[in-house]
Formats: structure tokens, sequence, C-alpha cells
């Protein structure tokens, strides 16, 4: 399982890049969430996976019973994702002002700031 | 809960807030904005005392006992760079009274400028790897609002970038924590210091994981070769949120840089240092070589910024008690002169109405109060003794040539002869020759400062004159302030005293 998901966060990296490379702004959006979604994964994957059990202490005992998963990276991805869910709504925002200023989606012609 | 630590991120967070609630009503927002960072100016220095009289101060948040719950951490290093929060929000707001516009202020100016404060005094005082995520999140989201509010073609252009790039760097950050959290299974930064140095036979990924955060936080404080953002955006918003940024946002990347080599990744120390040097060469020669080429003042300053990033970055891979502390020094005394310049600038495009420095000319006949007030920090910034600048760079080069990185003192040294031509430049530009007109005719009285009503003059000139005598104090008195940063790399270099401020006697 580990394997597979790591070949799944490889290739998000990877389409996610290439899309940040391409010249259109809506691209580089999809490159962004797509990234996003890849860091979110890589943390569930180096959280361990496991199918077993639940996080959750039963009324019967003390402790956690083995074997459980670890509940903080996906308190990590909750968070990742919300905090990724705000900046994409900026970013597609922004993308959509600069279109209407710039009237252009290519990015090699948003240059004027650059030195 | 020890209340001094977490006042710096309560204050700025009410004021934010209240500014919210008095959405439409100008007046009341300027006197809460101007009120809460004088506030916060106060509570910084009060946490600086408390950190240098007491030692490092630790809270945990919601009292979950360290390593599970989220720690808020001050030692020196810290608090010396929540006091320049402070310094810099009282300056660049009352500043900004004068030369924001009313549509930016209607659209929340100094709300965003004070969550700008929370995100940054965050990152500095957070003791969770995690925690400092979220807080550049919070700082970035607010910067991002700055940068492009107002809506010009150019900062839409430049936001482009820096949104890209930036949010590139945090899905970097954010992998790294994870991968870390996968390794050592806790976020908690002093607890981390004490696992990673455990994992021997996982040297190479905890390298690796070292280098993914050398990668975020290179883009986030700007390092040769991930700066391009920097120059495409810095320029283009108005000169009041230039001025908090270039003192603020890429310190806290390196803010961050040198927290995670210092606490966590000092295991391979050879390989970091190499890179690190190579970097710091690299970044310092770059900048000043793009600043040299520029004569558009504030992107020539904007280079200038990624030149001085260079000498902090040196500081920390030298990585000995002195050049530690020269990093410190040096940061304090940037946040200073890059500001004082930027509103020095700021100052020059009011009167005159161009930041093109061809434009330009005739200040110092006319403005010689002016001249004085660019003067100091230009000199402070190219390293002229008795100013703050001579006096980190001295102690930078020193500790160079003590550990023998003859290339690095060498790079750096030309660096400063660059940066003083180039700040002499300006003046040269700016104010020494005279301006002509078209028919090549010397143009009687540019306008002058004092033509400026006095409620202008005050808020644009009172912020620069307070920096520049900062300047003059930390370079002719800097005794007790070279102190406080040996004090705190001593903190940094032997990591016990910080453990054990979070972790408690349970090491």
């Amino acid at each position: 399982m580990e394997t597979l998901m790591a070949f799944v966060i490889g290739g998000l990296y990877a389409a996610g890049l290439y899309m940040m490379m391409r010249r259109s702004i809506v691209k580089l959006v999809l490159g962004l969430v797509l990234i996003g979604h890849a860091a979110n994964l890589l943390i569930f994957t180096a959280g361990r996976l496991t199918r077993e059990g639940i996080p959750v202490i039963p009324s019967t005992n003390e402790v956690l019973v083995e074997p459980y998963p670890d509940p903080l990276p996906q308190a990590l991805i909750l968070t990742a994702i919300v905090i990724g869910f705000g900046v994409q709504a900026f970013a597609i925002v922004l993308l959509k002002r600069a279109y209407q200023t710039v009237k252009t989606d290519d990015l090699d012609a948003m240059n004027t700031t650059d030195t | 809960m020890n209340v001094v630590v977490i006042l710096p991120l309560l204050v700025p967070f009410l004021t934010a807030i209240f500014g919210f609630l008095a959405w439409g009503n100008r007046q009341a927002q300027r006197l809460i904005s101007v009120v809460g960072s004088t506030v916060l100016l106060i509570a910084s220095l009060i946490l600086l005392w408390v950190v240098s009289q007491q030692g490092i101060q630790a809270t945990q948040a919601g009292d979950w006992p360290a390593p599970f719950g989220i720690t808020f951490v001050a030692d020196t290093f810290s608090a010396i760079m929540v006091v320049m929060v402070g310094v810099m929000g009282l300056s660049t707001v009352i500043y900004s009274l004068v030369t924001i516009d009313v549509e930016r202020e209607a659209q929340g100016f100094h709300p965003l400028i004070h969550m700008l404060f929370v995100g940054v005094c965050g990152a500095f005082l957070t003791g969770d790897i995690f925690n400092l995520y979220v807080w550049y999140e919070v700082m970035l989201i607010a910067s991002f609002v700055l940068l492009v509010m107002g809506g010009e073609r150019s900062q839409l252009e430049g936001g482009i970038k820096y949104v890209t790039l930036n949010l590139l760097a945090s899905a970097l950050f954010l992998a790294a924590v994870g991968l870390l959290y996968g390794l050592t299974g806790t976020l908690n930064m002093a607890h981390l210091s004490e696992v990673v140095p455990t994992l021997v036979e996982q040297q190479g990924m905890v390298t690796v994981v070292a280098m993914l955060f050398l990668f975020a936080f290179g883009i986030k404080g700007a390092l040769f070769p991930l700066f391009f953002w920097l120059p495409a955006s810095y320029h283009t918003p108005p000169i009041a949120v230039t001025v908090i940024f270039s003192a603020l946002l890429t310190k806290v990347g390196v803010y961050s840089l040198i927290r995670v080599f210092t606490l966590i990744f000092t295991g391979d120390a050879v390989f970091v240092q190499v890179v690190l040097l190579v970097i710091a060469g690299f970044t310092m020669v770059t900048g000043v070589l793009g600043a040299v080429a520029q004569y558009e003042m504030r992107r020539l300053l904007s280079f200038h910024i990624i030149s001085q990033i260079g000498y902090l970055l040196m500081g920390l891979a030298l990585f000995t008690p002195l050049s530690l502390a020269a990093s410190v020094f040096f940061m304090a005394h940037v946040i200073l002169a890059k500001s004082a310049l930027f509103l020095v600038g700021g100052v020059l495009n009011r009167l005159a109405g161009t930041y093109d420095l061809k434009k330009l000319g005739g200040f110092y006949r006319v403005s010689p109060v002016l001249a004085v007030l660019f003067f100091i920090p230009a000199m402070s910034l190219a390293g002229i003794p008795p100013l703050s600048g001579f006096w980190a760079k001295f102690a930078l080069i020193r500790a160079g040539l003590e550990t023998q990185q003859y290339a690095i003192v060498a790079a750096s040294l030309v660096v400063s002869v660059l940066t003083l031509f180039s700040m002499t430049k300006i003046w040269a530009e700016a104010f020494l020759k005279e301006k002509e007109q078209e028919d090549g005719k010397l143009k009687e009285g540019v306008e002058p400062v004092a033509t400026l009503p006095i409620s202008e003059r005050l808020p644009l000139l009172a912020p620069i004159a307070v920096i520049a005598m900062l300047m003059i104090v930390m370079g002719v008195g800097a005794e007790p302030f070279f102190n406080l940063a040996l004090q705190a790399s001593e903190e940094m270099l032997t990591r016990t005293e910080y453990v054990q401020a979070v972790l408690g006697g349970q090491v």
C-alpha cells in the first residue's frame, strides 16, 4: 500500500509541477491544487497506513488498544486542507482579476514588473 | 499560562478584530491601528525584558504538557525579533496614515496589517513546527491581500508570482513537516532537537528533510537562486506595504532557517555548512549586482534586501558563537536600515511623484533634513563606522576569518563596496544632482519638504528619524546590543536551556 501511495504522490507532484510550468494561468492554479493534494497525501502516508482499529479509547479501557492508526497526521491534513482551501480560493480570484485587467491568460505576457 | 509570551500575539489579533468591527469608520480604524501597534511595541519590550532577566520563557497552549500540546517559546532571539516587529509595526502604521489612500483604508488596510503582525509574531514565538506552518499561512494570506489591494495591473502581475512561489514553498514546507513527523513521531521543536540526533541510521533521510526545509524557507527568505518573486513583486504595492514586507517577511524565512538548523538539524554540520556558505555567497553577490543595474528606487532597494539576506545566512553557515550573534545583530540592523531607506524613498515619491532616480534630483539643496535622514541608513547599510552596519559586518567578517572561510569573507567585502556604490548612486542622483527640465535649464525649487503641512510632515519624517536614531545608538553604544545578541547565540548553540524551558524537568 505504501509503495502504491508513493507512486500516486510522486505522480501528483510531477503533474502539479508540469501544470505550473505551462503558460496558462488556469493550468497554474490547477498545478497549485495538485501539489497541495500531493503534500497532504504525503503526510497521510508518512504517518503510516493501517486499516485496523480506530484511535478512540474504549470505555472499558484506560489506554488505546493496539493496533490503532495515528490520529495526528489526519489532524494535520485537516488543518492543511482548510488552509489550502483558503489560499487556493484567493489564488483563483487573483488570477481572475489578473485576467480581467491584463486581458490575457498567458503568463509570458505578464512580465511588466520583471526586471 | 505565561501571558507575557502570548501577549505579542493577542495584541495585534485583538487590534485586527476591533479594526474589522469598526469597518467603514475610517477615523476609528486609524485610531485602533495606532493604539494597537503602540501596545504591541510595549508588549514586545516587556517580553524582551523578561526574557533577558529570567531566561527563556515557555507556555503551553491549553495547558497540554509538551511535547503533546502546542508550545510557545520566547528565547532571546525570538524576543529580539518580536521587538523588531513592534518597532517596525508602529513606524509603518504611523507612516501609513498619510501614505495609504482612502480606498485602500476602506478596503481594510489597517486590520490586515495587524493580521500580518499576528502571523509574524506567531512564527517567531511558536515552538511547534506544524504550528510554524500555520503562522506562515496567516502571514501569507494577509500579505497576499496587502500586496494586491488596489488591484493595479502591476500589483496583480507581481502578485501572481508572489502567490505562486509562496504557495509552492508552503506545500514543500508541509511535505517536509510530514516527513519529519514520519521519522520522529513528534512536532515539538524542543523534542525534535532531542529525537533527531538519535536517528543515526536514517541520517540520509534526515539530510533530505533538512534540505527540503532549506528549500522551503529559501523561497520565503529569498535566497539564491529562489528569489525571483521578490524583485518582481515588492515594488508594486504602496510604499508602506513595501516597507513592512521588506522589514519582516523575508526575515521570518531566515529566522526559521536559523531556528531549524541550530535546534534540529545539527547532525550533518559539514555538508550543511558548505551548502549554506555557497548559497550565502551567491545570494549576496547576485543581489547587489541586480541592485547596481537598477534606476528605479524601489526595485534597487528590493535587490538590496536579497543581498543583505546573504549576510544573515553567512552568520548561520559559519556556525560559531560570534557569527550567530553577528547574524542576530545584523538582522536587527538590516530591518532598520532597509525600512528607513524605503521610507525615504516614499517621501521622495511623495514630493517628486516618481521613484525613477533619473527624474529625481536636487533634494540635498531643498531638503537637507531629508538628505541626512537618507544618509544615515544608507551609510549604515554599506557598513560605515560608527553606525550599526559596521559592527554587524565587522563581527561577521571576524567570525569568517577565525574559521578561515576566506572566500565568503572576500565576497562579503566586495559586496560591501558595491553596496556603498549603489547607495552613492541614489545619493548622487536623487540628492546631489540638480534636477533638469526638458529645455535643459535648472528647475527652480524642487518641491521641498517644508511645503507639506505639519500634519503630513510629522508622520512622514518622525518614523525615519526614530529609526535613524536607533541605528546611531546601535552603532555608537553597540556593546549592550551585541551582548544581547551573544546571549541569543549562546542559547541557540547550547540548546539545553531551550529544551529545558519547553519540556521541563522530565527530559
